[in-house]
């Protein structure tokens, strides 16, 4: 039998798939370290020659600068590190609230554009390619100048609801006036809340267990509601509202909502809705009909199908998508540099600005960016995998 | 047992009136059922109540001229601040005399888009007469060439830049995409490793972070004596923005090739350029067009935001105009029409984009 010898003969070095492959990977990172260090040279003898001083010292610094509007007490005698806290603060607020209008609108127009009413969904239809098709800069302008240039001003203030006040200043409204009650019935609608939490757990074990369904909805519904009325009328039922009433130029007493975060909301809202529809619309037309046919002949009521059939299923293919346009929905409230509402990359500017400490500036911006990022997607991530078809 | 005659008369009877014509369609699309008639009336009411006075200001009692002297004490729109500063806000600061030139380019380029339509004409020639076409654009815009005079970068502005920072954006990402893109499907752990840093990182930021990277940090970047100027800088930035959006794009396509299709190319005796490159990016580019269009739409939104590093693309051209005393107050008619101008082409290249999505359904 001949032998066939394939032991002793080298392979070349470069036909050496691991070998190569090792040879290719030291040669990518030796260049990309050798550009990281060019620039980081370069930057080194630039800010030394312009005597940029580094570091984030200048934190410590007093700001001298004014913001419009905080969640936390600020004042221009305030470090820049608080400052920022109020931009990262600002930043989160509109978010938040951005993020659950445009679920609830972008549900709305999500399931319009399905409906088997003409004039509704062709309605939707209009607004999803409408607003898609325009840059979300030029809406949050739009908006901006509708609060400067249409709206009057406070004298003149279009006033569509008893206690309720339009104009160049913002949205002012009534509030009932301070009383302890309304902190208790904080408290009282987080415990109802918790309440829910845990009827809603047991309902399902019980189901499981016995098969017998629980109204969980309407009682839910009745303890987070109850609950807090009930301490209402413990405290004696407070019923005096704190109403803005025009005093000189402006207007006194109430609550007001700046133009520069109704623009910035109203813009980045409708804005991000027109794209939720579409994930909607998308999730609810991926579920087969047959589910709703198989659903219905099982007897169950349309409510019913929606939420144990249609829903469920509809999630799965609607959450990822949905959560990066939650993450849009933050990364565009950046431009609200543009308006003038004191998000942190505004704040992170004038920091930049006052200070020229534009890397630590820019540095900052992104660090908070991607934390936010990171964070929303670990969260979704989670929701995903809890919602996620469990294969047998 | 009975037999029936069939009875030609039933033939030719017609259905009932109100299940055909204008009045069927309506009960059928606008008043089935209770809920869906309340809704029709609701939205009914509501139409009514702002599209004639919608129409009524945009159109009936709308002033044109471009004097604008009209539209102090009238009621309507005044579109005269559009029809007044329309050069300026298309070219610019762009030299008046010379401003035949970018409009030459922007009709290059939407003749080249327009050739580009179909897609019997996607062969070897239309890519090389994209890029002689995007040299000649070059060559009009800056000059110094052919005896045409130099205009600087400086000038540039308007819609010519919005589309240079967009269509330039896209067709430099494109390729520094495909590269992420393998790097990311690569085995090489290093590679992978960087590919990804880059692209979530990238991700994670909002563009303008990286427009202000561009305008007050890439300088340091740069050796002493070297400097770029801030269009370029700006473009730099879109085109890194937009090439971590278009790797994550292509992978999904990459993604979409069975594994048969490397294991036959490996058999073939194919090295890794060469299957890249003949049977799997051809394949996965191909699925992706629809997606990458998307991109397209978005990087050309997305140029709007240079405004915030004050170069002056339209919108920057529209809000100068408006900071004009004459002009002032005018911003709904103004925004208006460059809402037309950005609706209008991204409609048409989303509406493409679906055609696009048909025609190359292959039911993979």
């Amino acid at each position: 039998m001949q032998k066939i010898d394939i032991g002793d003969e080298k392979i070349p070095l470069l036909n050496d798939p691991a070998k190569r492959s090792l040879i290719y990977q030291v040669g990518v990172v030796l260049m990309v370290a050798a550009l990281g260090y060019y620039l980081i040279s370069n930057t080194l003898a630039n800010l030394d020659r312009q005597s940029i001083a580094t570091g984030f010292g200048f934190l410590e610094k007093e700001s001298s600068f004014e913001i419009g509007e905080s969640l936390i007490e600020y004042s221009a005698a305030d470090n820049y590190a608080r400052a920022l806290l109020v931009g990262v603060l600002n930043t989160l607020k509109v978010s938040f609230v951005g993020i659950v209008l445009t679920v609830i609108l972008g549900t709305l127009i999500g399931v319009a554009r399905l409906s088997t009413n003409w004039l509704v969904s062709r309605l939707a239809a209009i607004y999803i390619e409408l607003l898609q098709d325009i840059p979300v800069l030029l809406q949050l302008f739009f908006w901006y100048a509708f609060f400067y240039e249409m709206l009057p001003s406070p004298r003149q203030a279009l006033n569509p609801v008893t206690g309720l006040f339009l104009c160049n200043r913002g949205m002012i409204f009534g509030v009932p006036a301070a009383h302890p009650a309304w902190a208790w019935m904080g408290w009282a609608f987080l415990v109802a809340c918790v309440l829910a939490w845990l009827l809603r757990r047991w309902a399902m074990q019980r189901l499981f267990k016995t098969g017998k369904p629980f109204p969980i909805f309407w009682t839910s519904l009745g303890v987070l509601l109850g609950l807090p009325f009930f301490v209402w009328l413990l405290a004696g039922a407070p019923t005096a509202m704190d109403l803005p009433h025009l005093r000189g130029f402006n207007f006194q007493g109430g609550m007001s909502i700046s133009p520069e975060f109704t623009a910035l909301l109203l813009g980045l809202v409708l804005y991000t809705a027109a794209f939720v529809a579409e994930i909607v619309r998308a999730g609810i037309q991926s579920v087969n009909k047959g589910q709703t046919e198989a659903a219905k002949a099982l007897g169950l009521k349309t409510g019913k199908v929606l939420s144990l059939v249609i829903l469920p299923q509809a999630l799965r293919v609607i959450i990822p998508p949905l959560t990066s346009q939650m993450l849009n929905l933050t990364k565009n409230s950046s431009l609200a540099v543009a308006i003038g509402y004191p998000d942190f990359v505004s704040v992170a500017n004038t920091t930049i600005n006052q200070t020229g400490q534009a890397i630590e500036g820019v540095a900052m911006i992104m660090a908070v960016y991607l934390c936010l990022s990171l964070l929303t997607s670990v969260f979704m991530n989670w929701y995903n995998k809890k919602m996620a078809l469990v294969e047998r | 047992m009975t037999v029936y005659e069939y009875d030609d008369q039933i033939a030719e009877m017609k259905p009932p009136a109100t299940s055909v014509g204008v009045l069927g369609w309506m009960r059928h699309n606008l008043f089935n059922g209770w809920f869906n008639t309340v809704l029709t009336i609701m939205v009914a009411a509501l139409l009514i109540q702002t599209v004639p006075p919608l129409v009524k200001w945009a159109l009936l009692e709308s002033h044109w001229l471009p004097s604008g002297e009209a539209c102090l004490n009238g009621q309507g729109a005044c579109w005269s601040v559009i029809t007044a500063n329309l050069r300026f806000i298309i070219f610019g600061f762009y030299p008046h005399d010379l401003q035949w030139r970018p409009f030459l380019a922007m009709v290059i380029l939407v003749a080249l888009l327009f050739y580009s339509r179909n897609r019997d004409h996607w062969r070897k020639i239309l890519g090389w007469g994209w890029l002689v076409g995007l040299a000649v654009m070059g060559v009009l815009l800056r000059g110094g060439l052919f005896g045409l005079s130099v205009v600087e970068s400086t000038q540039w502005g308007g819609l010519p830049l919005t589309l240079l920072l967009s269509v330039f954006g896209l067709t430099a990402a494109y390729p520094l995409g495909i590269l992420l893109a393998l790097g990311r499907a690569s085995h090489m752990k290093a590679v992978k490793a960087l590919c990804v840093v880059y692209i979530e990182l990238i991700r994670g930021v909002p563009l303008i972070s990286l427009l202000f990277m561009s305008s007050v940090i890439f300088p340091l970047f740069l050796p002493e004596g070297v400097t770029v100027n801030k269009i370029l800088r700006a473009q730099a930035a879109i085109i890194f923005f937009t090439a971590a959006y278009i790797a994550e794009v292509v992978r999904g396509g990459l993604q979409a090739i069975p594994k048969g299709q490397y294991e036959a190319a490996d058999s073939l005796g194919l090295n890794y350029v060469q299957t890249m490159r003949l049977i799997i990016l051809p394949q996965a580019l191909k699925i992706v067009i629809p997606p990458s269009v998307s991109i397209l739409i978005s990087a050309f939104k997305d140029t709007s935001l240079v405004v915030i590093i004050a170069l002056y693309d339209l919108l920057k051209t529209t809000k100068s105009v408006l900071s004009d005393p004459k002009w002032m107050g005018f911003s709904a008619e103004a925004y208006i029409f460059l809402a037309l101008v950005y609706f209008l082409c991204c409609y048409f290249m989303s509406n493409y984009s679906r055609r696009l999505e048909r025609e190359l359904d292959t039911g993979f």
